[in-house]
């Protein structure tokens, strides 16, 4: 049974429009600490919305968003780079720095964050998370030399390399080959053994839902449709639900 | 507390609201770039500094845009020589071309072309790369790693600029003069030495300042529009092509009204 003092992101009655269209509309949900929790909905139903706001990236029109015991939308700048710091986040599109090379964008939040640091360290940090993630090999390559599954890796360890106590996924699997999924969801679920993060993982794949999650949560028309363990989330008349799953799992006839 | 700004698509444009929204967009710009270099000059002054990227950038800006300055600058010193020849010769004073080149060059040319140059070329880069970045979350994927994404890239490129235009002015200058001298010495064959004596005798020191601190309000100008144009970019690669083209066109219109204004400025202060 989760305490109440183990909520370590906490979202009460969240809303949030663009240009008057409603796209997140009371949005409640607690996550506990080394949870894993998968939200799944169709394409712009607000997912990545919803962890940009806990990022405190977007502000939220209504409700509030509490991370760590801190409230987002409260913090001042240096109040939030110190929360960041606490925080990964893993983009759809990687995200990765064209411009520099694998190290250079490994590199790059650790200089900047950590100081104290010297030149061996650095070193050894970034050839740790690359092994982590299997990926050594591409110390010195630039961005456009990887494949979508190793740049989606590299993201990953990119926001390991700070020791984040929660991780944001935002559609880890996107775009990739079945074989790449499977080694993405098990990265996942190797990062919350490891590092022992708190993670939310945004995804309209069921599989990467089911391998990688302890609890799922539903979103749809801006709100939270259905919640609980994989095999009890679909187990609802919601239409929108049982449309979700048959999509998913039965597309050929 | 610090509120993000966020970046909305245009109002709704039904026919008949499509003027008044252009208006209101025009003057929302307008507040947005007051506050962009309201932020520049809050986050310039505040440690961390970016040492490495400010001189990273202050290559690109400066050492990358030689050859293109070099080769405007020799040609305009040629072509304005060329032409200025033959209604001085009527009058019989071809002795004043390397005065007037002088003071054309310094006064007016170096700085204004200069600033044409790094607006099509820097100005341009600028807002792609940064809008490059916006659009592919790079700049958001900074934010969530807890590093300030403006002052590493705002703050470092449009100190870049502003420091830069002045050195490449001076450049473009030197390299026009030597244009004017070669075309000068085959047609008059004025000495290197009596050449520059003539061209610097009537540049005064106003004159000097005029130039440079006009030179770090173009350089200030093309990087904050470049700046501004890359961080607000949106809508993928449609956006991040608009930016760039916005950042060149915005960047060379207000360099010309900046140029109007500072000329009225000085030749006040001239007494003219």
């Amino acid at each position: 049974m989760n305490k109440e003092e183990d909520i370590i992101i906490a979202i009460n009655d969240v809303e949030k429009s663009f240009n008057g269209i409603s796209v997140l509309n009371g949005i409640t949900i607690n996550i506990h600490k080394g949870e894993n929790v998968a939200i799944l909905g169709r394409s712009g139903s607000g997912k990545s919305v919803l962890i940009k706001i806990i990022a405190g990236l977007l502000l939220p029109d209504k409700g509030s968003v509490h991370v760590l015991g801190m409230e987002v939308n409260t913090l001042n700048a240096r109040e939030l780079q110190q929360l960041r710091l606490k925080i990964g986040f893993s983009f759809q599109s990687s995200a990765l720095y064209d411009s520099m090379t694998v190290k250079e964008n490994l590199q790059f939040p650790l200089i900047r964050n950590k100081r104290h640091l010297t030149g061996k360290e650095v070193n050894e940090a970034i050839n740790n998370v690359l092994e982590s993630i299997g990926l050594l090999d591409t110390l010195h390559k630039m961005p456009a030399e990887l494949s979508g599954g190793q740049r989606k890796r590299i993201g990953i360890a990119r926001t390991l390399i700070l020791n984040p106590e929660i991780m944001l996924y935002d559609e880890p699997t996107s775009g990739l080959d079945p074989i790449t999924c499977v080694e993405i969801n098990h990265l996942i679920k190797h990062v919350q053994e490891q590092y022992n993060t708190t993670s939310i993982i945004i995804t309209h794949d069921l599989t990467c839902a089911k391998t990688t999650a302890d609890n799922i949560a539903i979103i749809a028309d801006g709100k939270f449709v259905s919640q609980g363990k994989f095999n009890e989330v679909f187990h609802t008349a919601d239409k929108r639900v049982k449309g979700f799953y048959d999509y998913n799992f039965i597309t050929m006839k | 507390m610090e509120k993000k700004k966020e970046v909305y698509g245009s109002v709704p444009s039904q026919k008949k609201h499509r003027i008044s929204n252009k208006i209101t967009n025009f003057f929302i710009s307008i507040y947005g770039i007051f506050q962009f270099i309201k932020r520049f000059f809050k986050e310039a002054w505040r440690p961390p500094y970016e040492v490495s990227e400010i001189i990273k950038q202050c290559y690109n800006v400066g050492y990358r845009s030689l050859a293109l300055i070099s080769l405007t600058g020799f040609i305009i010193g040629i072509v304005f020589t060329k032409q200025s020849r033959p209604s001085l010769a009527s009058f019989g004073a071809t002795s004043w071309l390397p005065s007037l080149i002088g003071i054309a060059v310094i006064r007016a040319l170096a700085p204004l072309i200069t600033a044409l140059i790094a607006a099509g070329k820097i100005g341009s880069n600028i807002g792609a790369e940064l809008g490059s970045m916006k659009v592919t979350e790079q700049i958001d994927a900074m934010e969530v790693s807890a590093t300030n994404p403006f002052k590493f890239l705002a703050v470092s490129r449009i100190l870049a600029t502003t420091l830069m235009l002045p050195l490449l002015s001076f450049y473009t200058a030197f390299i026009a003069m030597i244009g004017s001298f070669f075309n000068v010495h085959a047609n008059e064959s004025t000495s290197f030495t009596a050449f520059f004596k003539d061209a610097f005798i009537q540049i005064s020191f106003l004159d000097l300042n005029a130039s440079i601190i006009k030179a770090l309000v173009f350089g200030f100008t093309i990087g904050v529009t470049g700046c501004y144009k890359g961080f607000n970019a949106t809508k993928g690669t449609e956006g991040v092509g608009r930016a760039a083209n916005e950042a060149v066109v915005v960047s060379m219109f207000l360099v010309f009204i900046e140029e109007m204004l500072i000329v009225q400025v000085v030749n006040y202060l001239r007494g003219m």
